[in-house]
């Protein structure tokens, strides 16, 4: 089953969460910007601006857009199908996204993946993964 | 203060319906208080403790003790999803041993049967200011997926079949055979559930519970107060709840929340695993039962596969009997919460009232666990352990 893009829902605006702006400016600018922990170092996944790890402070930092497949389902049943995927980043936290850009079924637990940003409706575009 | 033995289940009571286009949310919740009531033998009037989930209708549990016109000296509505349930069970057993309460009912009902809710294929828009949505609604969560990615990563990391995952559904359609509510009553294959179309990799339909009307309501009290009662005499051992989250990006979905609920339970109890007589584990997906099993402690962490193989959970085959009711997956999952049910077919069971097909011998010990939520990003897990006294 060969990846075909679907309209992207966005939910509220980027003002919604205003402390999470630098990832929004960063999705706009194509940029994958998360926050990291100050105190351990730690990047985040979900964005906020205080760390979960010590309630602390955060530092937005550009990451590289690299990671690896951690798990993924292909919602078969959807209108036009998509992979959700939980990717785990080069830098360290794992995120949900999306799969683009390739057949569904030669998806696999542990493959590489590179970032890419989608449109989305009516919010800025949001970052998912392509095969590497 | 342990609080093993603290309260009994006196009352236990399942809508027999399915489908309740013709019926409030509401009036199904006082049809099973109810009737869990007329299993007691007790009166509305008796109750001084009321318990419902964050989805009854109206703000907390207001509305409800309203509409029933319960005078209460204790509320609760904690909301963990369909793990709620077994979460108030032990907060009534809190309430009644510090006396802020003495008669509990607790109650659920729902109907998104009628209401035509795709339950699990339908991405749901919550609040946009809820901390995570805006970071993971556009990428379409559903119910299904999240279990499924679960399920994927449960395969990759241990080799766990889709043949496997299908034999807790074989199970289940055993046990729903002999139950007349159960919206699904023929008995399955495995062959049938790997054949049933795919819904989200690597779960097929047959692999994902029903979606149903309906409810069930509960009645805990005192140690005194349920001797005084004629019904059989079923004693809550144990009891634990814990939440499980992404932990910051640190995300591990091997395994759920159980791992956690299960032991205090277990330690309060005072009984391991292989003594249970007979298991209710949560079965919104195969997925979730298999790793609730191997979380509680019924098998190594991996080999879920292996245990529910070759029809174990079935009753008067298998080593653990597991949801003689038929459950979700065959039976009924009323509000999409399928936590109450749990607890009512374990009293069931401890009772000696299960289908007489379907009843353990000699069944003194049982579990019931929730699993609230969504088991791929946040969710509760709950544990209660009964015993027939």
């Amino acid at each position: 089953m060969a990846y075909v893009q679907r309209k992207i829902p966005f939910i509220g605006t980027p003002d919604t969460n205003p402390e999470t702006k630098p990832f929004w400016d960063g999705c706009a600018a194509g940029k994958l910007i998360l926050p990291r922990c100050t105190d351990t170092g730690k990047f985040i996944w979900y964005p906020r601006a205080i760390s979960p790890f010590t309630l602390g402070p955060v530092e937005w930092v550009e990451v590289s857009g690299r990671g690896k497949i951690y798990t993924f389902s292909v919602m078969a049943r959807a209108e036009t199908p998509y992979a959700i995927a939980y990717v785990t980043l080069e830098e360290g936290p794992s995120m949900m996204t999306n799969i683009v850009d390739c057949d569904f079924a030669t998806l696999k637990v542990g493959q590489d993946v590179k970032l890419k940003f989608v449109p989305t409706e009516g919010g800025p575009p949001m970052p998912m993964f392509a095969p590497a | 203060m342990s609080l093993k033995g603290a309260g009994y289940i006196v009352g236990a009571y399942e809508h027999p319906t399915r489908k309740a286009p013709d019926k409030s949310v509401t009036l199904l919740h006082a049809e099973c208080a109810k009737g869990a009531l007329e299993d007691a033998g007790l009166t509305k009037d008796d109750v001084d403790g009321y318990f419902c989930a964050g989805d009854a209708p109206g703000l907390g549990p207001l509305s409800m003790v309203d509409y029933m016109n319960l005078k209460c000296r204790h509320v609760d509505s904690t909301d963990v999803g369909g793990s709620s349930y077994q979460v108030a069970v032990g907060h009534a057993l809190e309430a009644i041993a510090t006396g802020r309460c003495s008669i509990a009912l607790i109650t659920l009902a729902g109907r998104p049967r009628s209401e035509g809710m795709a339950t699990g294929t339908a991405p749901r828009a919550g609040n946009p200011a809820q901390a995570e949505m805006q970071f993971e609604y556009p990428y379409g969560p559903a119910t299904a997926n999240m279990y499924a990615m679960c399920a994927m990563r449960h395969m990759h990391q241990y080799g766990t079949t889709s043949e496997q995952l299908a034999w807790i559904k074989v199970a289940a359609s055993h046990h729903a055979q002999y139950n007349p509510h159960a919206m699904l009553r023929d008995v399955v294959t495995v062959e049938d559930v790997v054949k049933s179309p795919m819904v989200a990799t690597p779960l097929h339909r047959l692999d994902c519970c029903v979606i149903s009307d309906g409810g069930g309501a509960l009645i805990v009290t005192s140690p005194e107060i349920a001797k005084s009662l004629k019904r059989p005499l079923v004693k809550v051992i144990g009891i634990g709840e814990s939440p499980k989250h992404q932990a910051g990006g640190e995300i591990d979905l091997t395994f759920s929340a159980a791992a956690w609920s299960g032991p205090p339970a277990w330690e309060m109890a005072g009984i391991k695993p292989s003594d249970i007589k007979y298991a209710s584990i949560y079965d919104s997906f195969t997925i979730t039962v298999l790793m609730q099993l191997e979380d509680l402690g019924f098998c190594e962490k991996g080999q879920g596969g292996k245990f529910v193989s070759d029809g174990n959970l079935i009753s008067g085959v298998g080593k653990l009997p597991f949801n003689t009711d038929g459950g979700g997956l065959c039976s009924n999952h009323p509000a999409n919460r399928g936590g109450i049910t749990k607890i009512i077919e374990a009293v069931r069971q401890l009772r000696g009232e299960a289908h007489p097909k379907l009843q353990v011998p000699n069944c003194d010990l049982a579990i019931a666990h929730g699993t609230g939520g969504s088991l791929g990003t946040r969710h509760c897990g709950s544990t209660v352990i009964l015993e027939r006294e």
